[in-house]
Order: C-alpha cells, then structure tokens, then sequence
C-alpha cells in the first residue's frame, strides 16, 4: 500500500518552474531518498508537501486521502512532520518543552483548565512528560530533558527536531538534509537513528540529502530532481549508477 | 521531572511570598506610623504598575511581540470600570461590591479591545507591530477625549464633541465628559485590593506560561515556521495572549482609576505606554519577577530621594543605567549566572 502519492504536482514563482510535474510512489514503511543538485527544488518539493506553498496543478494524497491545498496545520494533523535543512527549534525552551510542544495537538486540556490548575491539567501534564521521555530515550537525550535546546551541541539538535516531529505521531516524517553540517561519526550515528525510527515506529520516511554515503546507505528507493523535474527513480544502487544522475551532478 | 515541576512551583510560591510579605511589611510600617503621607499615596499606583508591569511582559517577553499601546488598553479598563461605579451607585450600594464588578468589567472590556486591535495588528510583525500599537493606544486617548456618555431617566446617551449633543434632561448627569473624563470617582482602591489584585495577575500569568497554552505561546515566539510546523494555531496563541495581556491592563486601569479624585483620557498617553516598557525591560524581558522589582524600584525611587531634591533625576538616571548593565550586558549576565550556580552548589552541600 502506498503512504504517499504526489501525482503531476507543479508550481511556479513567476517565470521560474520550480516544480515540474513531480510525480513519486512510497509505499508504507520505507526509507526514501529525493536527491539532485542545489536548487534542484527538492525543498520546494517540502514545502508544497507541507502546505507552505499551495501547488499550481497536482495531487497530493497521504494514505488515501487528499491533503492537496490544505493549510501546514492541517497536513500536520493528517500525519506529515517535518524537519528544516537549517535546524529549527524554540530556542529557549528546555529539551522537554520542545518536544512537549509537539504533543500540542494531542494531549489537550483547555487554557482555564491550565490556569486554574484542575485536576485535567496535572493529568494531561503527567501522560505528556512520560511520553516525551519515552521519545527522548529513543534519541538518546534523556539525560538532557532540562537543557536549554539552543545549548545542546549540534547533532543532538538535530536529534531532538526529528524527536518533537515524532511527537506530533505522523504517518510520513520528512527529514530536509539530516546530516547537514555532521562529521562523519555524528553521520553515522544518525544513520543509525533514522534506521531505528523507521524500525520502532514502523514510519515512513522521505529525506534529502547530499551526503551519498548516508543516501547509498540508508535510502531504499531514490527520485532525482534536476531543474524541477524528475530526472530519474527507481532502486537506490540503479539509479546512483545512472549516467544521467552523475552527469547532472558532475556536468558532462 | 518531579524536580523540575516543583523548581517551577517553588519559582512561583518564591514571588507570592514576597508579594505577600511585602504587604506585611507596608501593614507594619502604617500600623507603628512610620511611614510618610508620599509614600501611603504611592502604595496603590506601586501596585497598578506591578499589574501593567507584568501583564505588558505576557506580550513582549512570552509572546514576544513589541506593543506599545499597553496605556490604550488601561485607559478602555479605567473608563469602563469608572463609568460602572458611578452609574451603579444608586442601584448598588455597597462600594466595594460595586468595585469588584467594575474590575471584571473593566477586564472584559479591555479583554475585548485586545481581541479586536488584536486581530489586524498580529497580522504585522516586528516594528511594524510595535507602531501600529503606539497608534491604536494614542486612538483610544484620542476618541475618549471626545466621548460624552450621560444618564438621566430615559437611559444612558452617547454623543460627541460638545456635552449638550447629549440632549439631557433637567435631572440627567453627564458621566463622562469629553476631555475633562470622569470627575469625582468613588475613592475605592486600597493597597490591600491592590495587592490582590498583584497575586491574582501572577497567578493568572504564571500559570499560563507553564500550561500547554504558555508552551504553544513561547514555542512561536521562538520559531513560527517550525511551531507552524507541528500543528500549532499561531493566530490563535497570539491573540490568546495579547487579549489576556489587555485584559489585566484594564485590571490595572480600574485600580488607578479608583485611586484619583478626577480620571481623565489625557493621562494615558504613550508616555505612559513607554514606561511600562521600561519596567519590563529593566526587570528583563520574559522575566516575570524582574518586571515586578524594576516597577516597584522605579516608582518607589524618586520619593525615595525627596531629600535629595537637586540630585534626583541625576540618581534616577544612573540606576536605570546601571540596572540596564546588570540585565543585558553579557558579561554581567555571566557573571551573575556564575553567582547563581554557587548559591546551588552550597545549598546541595547542605
């Protein structure tokens, strides 16, 4: 069974296709990569499948149903997560209230129940702090729940945005370069996460990516973007194979 | 994590219990008369100032957003509340009664313009934000400067520019009158209903920020596009926290309204907005208790220095000075983190 179908999806800023007629299948549980040169419109592509851009013409369907035009709010309620090439996390709030955060949406008590502290608050806040331990466990940071999230060192940062868009329970989590930015050890090491995620949580994951080690060594499946068009997609070891692919990386 | 929501607890028990011991002392200090007629006359505005103090750091520090129209907000909440008070006088005997429902009155009434000035105004951001709010704030001295609202025996009548628009009867009484504002308001505040009033922000605001709302709230000041992301509505949050802000400004304006012989439009000016700006960014903004320090520090000082007539503008500047060092200079904030982090260690070793 297909989680995503994106079929004929286009849009245009002006004159500039950014997106071409994208068209990709992942089936339920897999690990798939969309890769291609900067400015390929891979994050576009992102974009269009969270709301932040309407699309022009296409479809957009997650686990039969419809998403295409519905607000980023929305799509997150019907089961997309995200995270940002450039890490994106509140800053000043602890490791636990980032990932609380993310719970927003379904462990819900009302604002005066919180402000007069009734019984519902203590509840909800209760389930909500052993659900987000268990999620840090996952990730490894635990041990961090108080930290300030803008004092933990890189990696773990990255780690803690894949955890807060865990927490929002989403059918597909889309990683935007997970590995942006990592030495090699810290690469590896978040390879082992997504692989993990994906085992744990039996989740459906689309990632772009440059580091082909990471690509050639995770991904299942791969699409190649060039010019806001599908290059090519198919089985990972093929299409890294592909004259076309390596030419529109390396040039002629 | 059971250490940490009760860090948080004892946090906020740590400013009731000073507020609360602050009160003993001023109980005190009137019951055995040692203190002097000025500052019996400062301990209701003290409090007005703590409240907006506080309520203006909901939207600039937890929301994150710069307004400056907080005096805007206190002025619909002085007016509303006033009004109420007198109107009501015959029907409603009991002043205090009387002054407890003009404080929800003049809560919901600004709650309401804060939902309203709301929803076009969070529509900017930044800047732009912050001087569409100076101009709603100046709007509403403005329109009350103008405003004629009467009672006589067929109801209350509304009119503007020139009292006898009003068309009132032999018998009528003009309540609000244009410029001139309200005349002879009911002296009812009191420094103990101040201080009420002081915990009841605190509690209100403290509880917010640490409930799902405050998390949602912070969580878009510190990012929109990722708190957009997973699923958070950040109209609504920042409305929720702007029209909560408002709300308790009207708070404060029924209190000071309460405290004066004659309530005029004029007095809420932006003068006025920027001082409560400056309370909240001398006590550190998103710091709750540094707004309540910085509000009483500030209205306490210049009576404080009575005696030293020549030299008190001087002192005053240099403590604003110096208090803006201590909150924002990196350095100073290190170091008093390093202070902090000793204070902890010795408690543990204990």
């Amino acid at each position: 069974m297909n989680m995503l179908e994106v079929k004929h999806l286009s849009i245009a800023f002006g004159g500039l296709k950014a997106v071409d007629d994208f068209t990709v299948e992942i089936e339920k549980g897999r690990l798939y990569g969309l890769i291609g040169p900067n400015g390929a419109g891979k994050t576009t592509v992102f974009n269009l499948l969270t709301g932040v851009y309407k699309p022009d013409s296409g479809k957009i369907i997650l686990d039969g149903q419809d998403i295409t035009g519905k607000s980023t709010i929305g799509i997150n309620m019907a089961g997309i997560a995200r995270t940002f090439q450039n890490i994106r996390l509140f800053r000043d709030l602890s490791v636990l209230d980032n990932v609380k955060a993310g719970l927003h949406n379904h462990y819900q008590y009302s604002t005066i129940e919180g402000i007069l502290r009734l019984p519902r608050y203590f509840k909800m806040e209760k389930a909500m702090n052993e659900r987000v331990m268990e999620l840090l466990k996952v990730f490894d940071l635990e041990s961090e729940y108080d930290t300030k999230a803008s004092n933990l060192p890189y990696g773990k940062q990255r780690k803690l945005e894949i955890a807060r868009a865990m927490a929002t329970e989403p059918k597909l989590l889309l990683l935007d370069e997970p590995a942006a930015g990592m030495n090699p050890n810290e690469t590896a090491e978040l390879m082992e996460t997504i692989r993990f995620v994906r085992d744990h949580f039996d989740m459906t994951i689309l990632l772009i990516e440059h580091d082909m080690k990471l690509v050639s060594g995770i991904c299942e499946r791969l699409t190649v973007l060039n010019f806001g068009q599908v290059l090519t997609q198919g089985e990972t070891s093929e299409v890294l194979n592909d004259r076309r692919v390596i030419t529109a990386y390396l040039g002629e | 994590m059971n250490k940490k929501t009760k860090k948080g607890l004892l946090d906020n028990f740590m400013t009731y219990g000073i507020v609360i011991l602050a009160w003993v002392i001023v109980q005190v200090l009137i019951g055995t008369g040692n203190i002097t007629n000025q500052m019996k006359g400062l301990l209701v505005p003290l409090c007005v100032y703590v409240i907006l103090a506080v309520s203006l750091n909901l939207v600039v520090g937890i929301s994150g957003e710069l307004s400056l129209g907080h005096a805007g907000f206190m002025c619909v909440g002085a007016f509303a509340g006033a009004f109420f008070t007198k109107v009501s006088a015959d029907t409603i005997p009991s002043l205090q009664v009387r002054f407890v429902i003009a404080i929800l009155i003049g809560a919901v009434v600004a709650g309401v313009f804060g939902i309203l000035i709301g929803i076009p105004v969070l529509r900017l951001r930044g800047d732009y934000l912050a001087i569409v709010t100076l101009a709603f704030g100046e709007i509403i001295k403005n329109i009350l400067n103008i405003v004629y609202i009467g009672v006589d025996e067929t109801g209350i009548k509304f009119a503007l520019e020139k009292k006898s628009n009003l068309g009132l009867s032999e018998s009528g009484q003009c309540i609000i009158e244009g410029a001139k504002g309200i005349a002879k308001t009911p002296k009812a505040s009191t420094f103990t209903a101040g201080i009420i009033l002081v915990l009841l922000t605190l509690f209100i605001v403290q509880n917010l920020i640490r409930s799902r709302s405050g998390r949602a709230i912070m969580a878009i000041r510190d990012n929109r596009i990722a708190a957009e992301s997973i699923g958070l509505n950040i109209t609504k949050y920042k409305l929720m926290a702007f029209s909560i802000s408002a709300a308790l400004a009207g708070v404060a304006g029924v209190l000071y309204a309460h405290n004066l012989a004659s309530l005029a439009a004029e007095k809420f000016d932006y003068n006025m907005s920027i001082l409560i700006l400056v309370y909240v960014v001398l006590g550190g903004i998103g710091n709750i208790s540094g707004s309540i320090i910085a509000a009483v520090v500030l209205t306490m000082l210049p009576e404080l220095l009575r005696g030293l007539n020549d030299y008190r503008m001087l002192i005053y500047a240099i403590v604003l000075i110096v208090m803006m060092i201590l909150n924002a200079s990196p350095g100073a904030i290190a170091a008093r983190e390093r202070l902090m982090e000793r204070f902890r260690k010795k408690k543990e070793a204990v």
